[in-house]
C-alpha cells in the first residue's frame, strides 16, 4: 500500500517536472539563421564609416596581410559599436568584405559568439549574469526586476528604443555576485562602454536604469557603499599589516 | 564498408565481457560492460602476448600504400599486427592498411580532416584517453588497439551523445538502409536511449530543386560544409551557432549554386542531406544497380544506375580516381527523369497533312530504302549525334560508305575536324595527370561547365599547389582564382608571340598544361587558332617525352570516338547540297541551310530538335538500355551496359541501321555486337581496350602542314550556354529544366 502510494507520488513528481516547457533558449539573438526584416536585409547598404575605416585599417595591421580573417572578431566588435550594438547582415558582409573572405565564415563567427547581437538591442543593453555563483546570490529577482521595470520581455527593446535585457554567462566577478554588464551603445563606437555594476540588489539595478535614462553615468564597479572594488564588506579583515615572513625559513641565513 | 564485420566483432566481444549479475539485471545498466567502469581495473589485465599464427588481413577497401621515399616509412602495431606506413599517415589510415575498418563519421579521405564526431576514438598503449584517430598522426612504434574495451566504451558513448538528438524516423527516412549512422548504431548503440528531454529541433533550409534537407536528423559531421569549399568551391554553407544549438545553414536564404551539389547527398553520413528527385521513391534495397558510364558530357564519368523494374530510380558515382573520383555532376545525377519523357517509342512517318503517323518497321525501313535509291551518293548526308556511341557510328560510316557516300560526321566536331593526329583532339595529359600540372591556360573553353569534373580536378590542383591559371574567353565564372587575359584571339596572338606578361607564367612552369576547348571546332579559322597553340606549347615546352600538356577538351560523349573512327565529311558544304540526310540521333545540327525537298530520316530516343524537320522517325535505345562503347575526352573507351529495358519498340542504333542496309540491299557483314566490334577492331582497335586510356603519341618532329590561315578577330564564345541542358535527355528532363530555372544567374 504504502510502496504503491510512493510510486505514484513519484509519477506525480516526474510528472510535474515534465510539464516545465524546455523550448526556450535564452542566447542573445535566438536564430542561427537570418530573416529579413525592412532593417536588417542583405541589400541595404552598409559601410564602415569614416572614423572607424581609420580603425579598421588600424585593426588589420595586427596581423599579416595573408592572415586577413583573424580580424573578424575586432572587425565585428567595431561594426557592431558602430552600428548602435547590433549588426544586421549587410554589415556582416562588409566586414567579409574587408578581410576578404566569403560571408558565411563571417555569419559563423557572429552566431557562434553571443556577444554578437543579431537582433536590435537598446541603446543601452543590460545583460544580467546568470551562471550559478549569480544565481544563487540573486540574478533571477534582478532580472525580474529589471524585466518589470522596463516592461519587456528578455531580447526585447524598450518602446523607446533605449533599454534591452538579456542573459549571459559568467563574466568573472563572482566575488561581488550578483553582478549586471552596461553595454552603453548610446554614442556610436566613440564613447562605447561596456561596464560591470556588481553587487547590485533589485533596487539598485532599477536605480541604475534610471540614471542611465537620465544620462548620468552611475558608478562603476561594486554597488555596495561598504565595499572597495572586491574587497571585503567593512574594510580589510586580514593581511592588516606587512605579512610576516615565514617562521620556518630565514632567508638570510643562506 | 565492412560493418557487418564490425557488427559481428562488436557483439561477440561484448558477449564474452558482460556479466549478467542479477544486481545489474534489476537496474538495466546503458554499459554493457559494467566491469569497465573501472578502467584501472581493464589495463591491469595482463597484456596477452599476440599470438604467433594471427590470421592474415586484407587492407581495407583494397587500401594501398605508396611509398615515396622508403626511409620514411614507420612501423605501427595494430591490434598486434606490425604495419608499414609511410610518415604522415594517420592513425587511422594505418589501421585501413593494417585491415581494420574504423568507424567514421566526419573523416572522409578527399576532405580536410575536422576530428568533430569523435566516432573514431581507439585506445592507443602509452595515452592517457583514447585518441582520435581520424586526426592523430601515427608515430613510430605506436600500438594501437581497436578493438578493446576502452575503444569500445567510448565508441558506445559517442553513439550514445550522437544519438540523444537523433529523431527515430529512420521508417520515413530516405537514406534508411545506407545510413552510416543506422549501421554503426547496430554495432555501438543502445537498445534503448537514457536522455529523457526534448530533443531538439532544427528548421529545414533550401537548397534548391535538387538537395533535400531534413536538418533535425544532421549530426554536425560539417562533410558537407567541407565538400563546398574545398571540392564544389562555393562557400555557401557553414555551421551556425553553438553548443547544442549548432546547425548546418546558409545564413541567409541561398540556393546551392554548385555544379557538384548533388555530391553531399553521397557524403552525408545520415539522412539530412538527401536526393530531392528521389525522396520517398523507393528503398535501395530494391534496387537493381547497373555499372556504367555517363554520356552528357565528354568526361565518362562512372556511374552506377540503380533502377527498379524498367524505370531508372537514380544515378550513383562510381569510384574511378583517373576520371571522376567519386563525385559525378549534378546534371550526371539528375537527368535520368528525362530518359521517361517525349521518348519515340514507334517508327512514325510524316503523311501528307505534315502530322506522323505510326507505322511498323518493315514499312519505314521500306520507305528510306526507297528514297535512299532515288538520290545521287553524294546528296547523301549522315549526321551522328553528341551521345551516339562507337558501334552505331561505325554501322553508320558503313553504311553511307556502301551507298556511296562519305558525308558523315558527328556533331560537334565542325566540318573539318582534324581527324589525323589523337593528339590534336585528346585531354593528352589526363584527367588524373591535370594534378601535376602547375600552370594551366584555358583557350575558350569554361571546364565548368562543358566537363565540371575537369574542373573539379583542376580545381584541385588549384588548391594544393597554387598553379596558375589564365584564361581567354568570355568572361565567366570559374571557382578558382584565375586571370582572365582575354575575350578574342588576340591575347592568342600576343602569347604566341611572346609579348604578354603571362608568358613567363607559362614558360617558368615545369609542367604548363593548355586546355583548348572544343567550341574552337565549330570555328572557321580553327587550324590558325591550334597553330597559335601549338607555339605557344613549343615556347613553354609543353609537349615533352615526359609531359604533353596540349589538351583539347571535347564537349561530347560520342566527338572522340567519332574521330578516331574517322567521321569525317568529304565536303564542307554537304548539308547544302543534301538530298538524303540521315540524323542518328543528333539535334544541334543546323539545318537552316538543308534544302526544303531533302528527305530526313531522325533515329533517335527523344522527340526533340531533330524531330521537327524529319520525314521518318526511328526509335532507338537510349545509352541506359544498350551496350555501347564511348570514349571520354582524355581517351579512354568504356562501355555501358543495359539498365532497363528499351521502350515501346525502339531498337538499338546500330540494329536499325543494319536492317536498313539489308532492305536496302547493301547488306553489312554483322548481324552482332561482336561482329560490330570486330569490324571497330579493324578501324580503331584502341575502342575495345575497355576502361583503359590509350594516349595519344606525339613527336615534335612531325612535319605539318604549312597553316596560311589568318585568325579572325571574333571573340571566343562560350560552347555551353546552360550547363544542365546539352542534349535531348538532358532538355527533356523535368528536373534539368528547374534547375536552369532556379540555379543559372540571369
Amino acid at each position: 500500500m504504502l510502496a504503491r502510494l510512493a510510486t505514484q507520488r513519484l509519477l506525480e513528481i516526474r510528472q510535474a517536472f515534465r510539464q516545465i516547457p524546455q523550448t526556450t533558449r535564452s542566447f542573445s539573438t535566438a536564430l542561427n539563421y537570418h530573416l529579413d526584416t525592412p532593417d536588417n536585409k542583405p541589400d541595404l547598404p552598409w559601410e564602415f564609416n569614416d572614423a572607424n575605416k581609420a580603425k579598421v585599417k588600424e585593426i588589420l595591421s595586427h596581423y599579416p596581410s595573408n592572415y586577413k580573417q583573424s580580424a573578424v572578431i575586432p572587425l565585428l566588435d567595431l561594426a557592431q559599436q558602430q552600428h548602435g550594438g547590433w549588426l544586421p547582415v549587410s554589415a556582416m558582409n562588409a566586414v567579409a568584405k574587408v578581410i576578404e573572405v566569403a560571408p558565411i565564415r563571417v555569419y559563423e563567427v557572429a552566431t557562434f559568439y553571443s556577444m554578437f547581437n543579431r537582433a536590435k538591442v537598446g541603446k543601452y543593453h543590460l545583460l544580467v549574469c546568470g551562471t550559478t555563483p549569480c544565481m544563487i546570490r540573486g540574478s533571477r529577482e534582478i532580472e525580474d526586476a529589471l524585466l518589470k521595470h522596463l516592461g519587456v520581455k528578455r531580447n526585447e527593446v524598450t518602446k523607446d528604443g533605449m533599454f534591452s535585457v538579456g542573459e549571459m554567462e559568467c563574466m568573472g566577478c563572482c566575488v561581488n555576485a550578483p553582478m549586471i554588464t552596461v553595454a552603453d551603445y548610446s554614442t556610436g563606437s566613440e564613447g562605447y562602454t561596456y561596464n560591470y555594476f556588481e553587487d547590485v540588489t533589485p533596487k539598485r539595478v532599477v536605480e541604475i536604469v534610471e540614471m542611465l535614462r537620465r544620462g548620468e553615468k552611475p558608478p562603476r564597479g561594486t554597488q555596495n557603499p561598504m565595499r572597495i572594488n572586491s574587497g571585503p564588506e567593512g574594510g580589510n579583515t586580514t593581511l592588516l599589516g606587512e605579512p610576516k615572513p615565514p617562521p620556518c625559513r630565514d632567508l638570510d641565513a643562506c | 564498408m565492412g560493418l557487418g564485420l564490425l557488427a559481428s566483432r562488436a557483439l561477440r566481444s561484448s558477449r564474452l565481457l558482460t556479466s549478467p549479475s542479477p544486481r545489474f539485471s534489476f537496474l538495466r545498466p546503458i554499459v554493457s560492460t559494467p566491469e569497465l567502469q573501472n578502467p584501472e581495473a581493464a589495463q591491469a589485465q595482463p597484456e596477452a602476448p599476440p599470438p604467433a599464427d594471427l590470421p592474415k588481413r586484407a587492407p581495407v577497401a583494397g587500401a594501398r600504400v605508396h611509398f615515396t621515399n622508403p626511409e620514411d616509412a614507420i612501423e605501427v602495431f595494430v591490434d598486434g599486427y606490425p604495419v608499414k606506413i609511410p610518415k604522415g599517415f594517420t592513425v587511422l589510415q594505418a589501421c585501413e592498411v593494417a585491415g581494420v575498418d574504423i568507424p567514421r563519421f566526419c573523416y572522409h579521405s578527399r576532405l580536410s580532416i575536422a576530428g568533430n564526431c569523435r566516432m573514431c576514438l581507439v585506445e592507443v598503449e602509452k595515452s592517457p584517453k583514447p585518441v582520435a584517430s581520424c586526426a592523430m598522426p601515427a608515430l613510430p612504434g605506436m600500438k594501437i588497439k581497436t578493438d578493446t574495451p576502452i575503444a569500445k566504451k567510448a565508441r558506445e558513448g559517442v553513439m550514445e551523445f550522437l544519438l540523444m538528438n537523433h529523431p527515430l524516423d529512420c521508417p520515413i527516412c530516405d537514406q534508411g538502409g545506407e545510413c552510416d549512422l543506422q549501421d554503426q548504431s547496430m554495432a555501438f548503440g543502445s537498445d534503448r536511449g537514457r536522455f529523457t528531454e526534448m530533443k531538439r529541433s532544427v528548421v529545414d533550409k533550401n537548397l534548391g530543386p535538387l538537395v533535400k534537407t531534413v536538418m533535425t536528423r544532421c549530426i554536425q559531421c560539417t562533410r558537407c560544409v567541407r565538400f563546398a569549399t574545398e571540392v564544389a568551391g562555393v562557400q555557401d554553407l557553414g555551421m551556425l551557432g553553438r553548443g547544442s544549438g549548432e546547425e548546418i545553414g546558409t545564413y541567409v536564404e541561398k540556393l546551392m549554386t554548385s555544379e557538384l551539389s548533388g555530391n553531399v547527398i553521397d557524403i552525408c553520413p545520415v539522412g539530412a542531406l538527401t536526393s530531392k528527385p528521389f525522396a520517398f521513391k523507393a528503398r535501395n534495397w530494391e534496387l537493381k544497380g547497373t555499372e556504367s558510364i555517363d554520356v552528357t558530357d565528354a568526361v565518362g564519368s562512372n556511374i552506377r544506375i540503380d533502377s527498379r523494374g524498367p524505370e531508372i530510380m537514380r544515378i550513383l558515382p562510381r569510384l574511378n580516381e583517373d576520371i571522376n573520383e567519386e563525385w559525378i555532376s549534378d546534371k550526371t545525377r539528375f537527368f535520368y527523369d528525362g530518359l521517361k519523357r517525349q521518348r519515340l517509342n514507334d517508327p512514325m512517318i510524316r503523311g501528307s497533312d505534315g502530322r506522323f503517323k505510326a507505322v511498323s518497321w518493315r514499312d519505314a525501313l521500306a520507305v528510306i530504302a526507297e528514297v535512299i535509291h532515288q538520290v545521287k551518293p553524294e546528296e547523301i548526308v549522315g549526321v551522328a549525334g553528341k551521345l551516339s556511341d562507337a558501334e552505331s557510328m561505325m554501322v553508320l560510316k558503313d553504311f553511307l560508305n556502301r551507298m556511296g557516300s562519305n558525308n558523315v560526321w558527328c556533331e560537334g566536331n565542325g566540318m573539318h575536324p582534324n581527324a589525323d593526329l589523337r593528339s590534336g583532339y585528346l585531354l593528352n595529359s589526363g584527367i588524373s595527370g591535370l594534378e601535376k600540372a602547375d600552370a594551366f591556360l584555358l583557350v575558350g573553353t569554361q571546364p565548368r561547365v562543358e566537363a565540371a569534373m575537369v574542373n573539379a580536378r583542376i580545381r584541385k590542383t588549384v588548391r594544393a599547389t597554387e598553379a596558375k591559371v589564365g584564361y581567354i574567353g568570355p568572361p565567366t565564372d570559374l571557382n578558382y582564382d584565375h586571370q582572365h587575359l582575354g575575350t578574342t584571339t588576340q591575347t592568342l596572338k600576343e602569347i604566341a608571340e611572346n609579348r604578354h606578361p603571362f608568358c613567363s607564367t607559362l614558360s617558368n612552369a615545369k609542367n604548363p598544361s593548355i586546355i583548348v576547348g572544343a567550341g574552337i571546332f565549330e570555328r572557321g579559322d580553327k587550324d590558325a587558332i591550334f597553330a597559335a597553340i601549338e607555339t605557344i606549347a613549343k615556347n613553354c615546352k609543353a609537349i615533352r617525352p615526359d609531359w604533353n600538356g596540349l589538351n583539347v577538351l571535347l564537349l561530347n560523349a560520342a566527338q572522340a570516338a567519332a574521330l578516331d573512327l574517322g567521321l569525317v565529311p568529304e565536303s564542307q558544304n554537304c548539308i547544302e547540297s543534301a538530298k538524303f540526310l540521315y540524323l542518328m540521333g543528333a539535334d544541334d545540327v543546323s539545318l537552316e541551310k538543308l534544302p526544303s525537298d531533302a528527305f530526313v530520316v531522325y533515329q533517335g530516343h527523344h522527340g526533340d530538335r531533330g524531330v521537327y524537320r524529319a520525314n521518318v522517325i526511328l526509335p532507338a535505345s537510349a545509352f541506359t538500355e544498350k551496350e555501347g562503347t564511348y570514349e571520354n575526352t582524355e581517351g579512354c573507351a568504356q562501355q555501358t551496359l543495359p539498365a532497363v529495358p528499351t521502350v515501346g519498340d525502339a531498337r538499338d542504333d546500330w540494329k536499325i541501321i543494319r536492317a536498313l542496309s539489308e532492305v536496302a540491299g547493301a547488306r553489312l557483314p554483322y548481324d552482332t555486337v561482336s561482329g560490330v566490334r570486330s569490324r571497330i577492331r579493324v578501324v580503331a582497335p584502341n575502342l575495345l581496350r575497355v576502361d583503359e586510356r590509350e594516349a595519344a603519341t606525339f613527336s615534335s618532329s612531325l612535319v605539318k602542314p604549312e597553316i596560311k590561315q589568318e585568325m579572325s578577330s571574333e571573340p571566343f564564345g562560350s560552347a555551353v550556354e546552360n550547363f544542365y541542358m546539352t542534349d535531348s535527355i538532358t532538355r527533356a528532363s523535368k528536373i534539368m529544366a528547374q534547375c536552369s530555372a532556379m540555379l543559372l544567374k540571369k
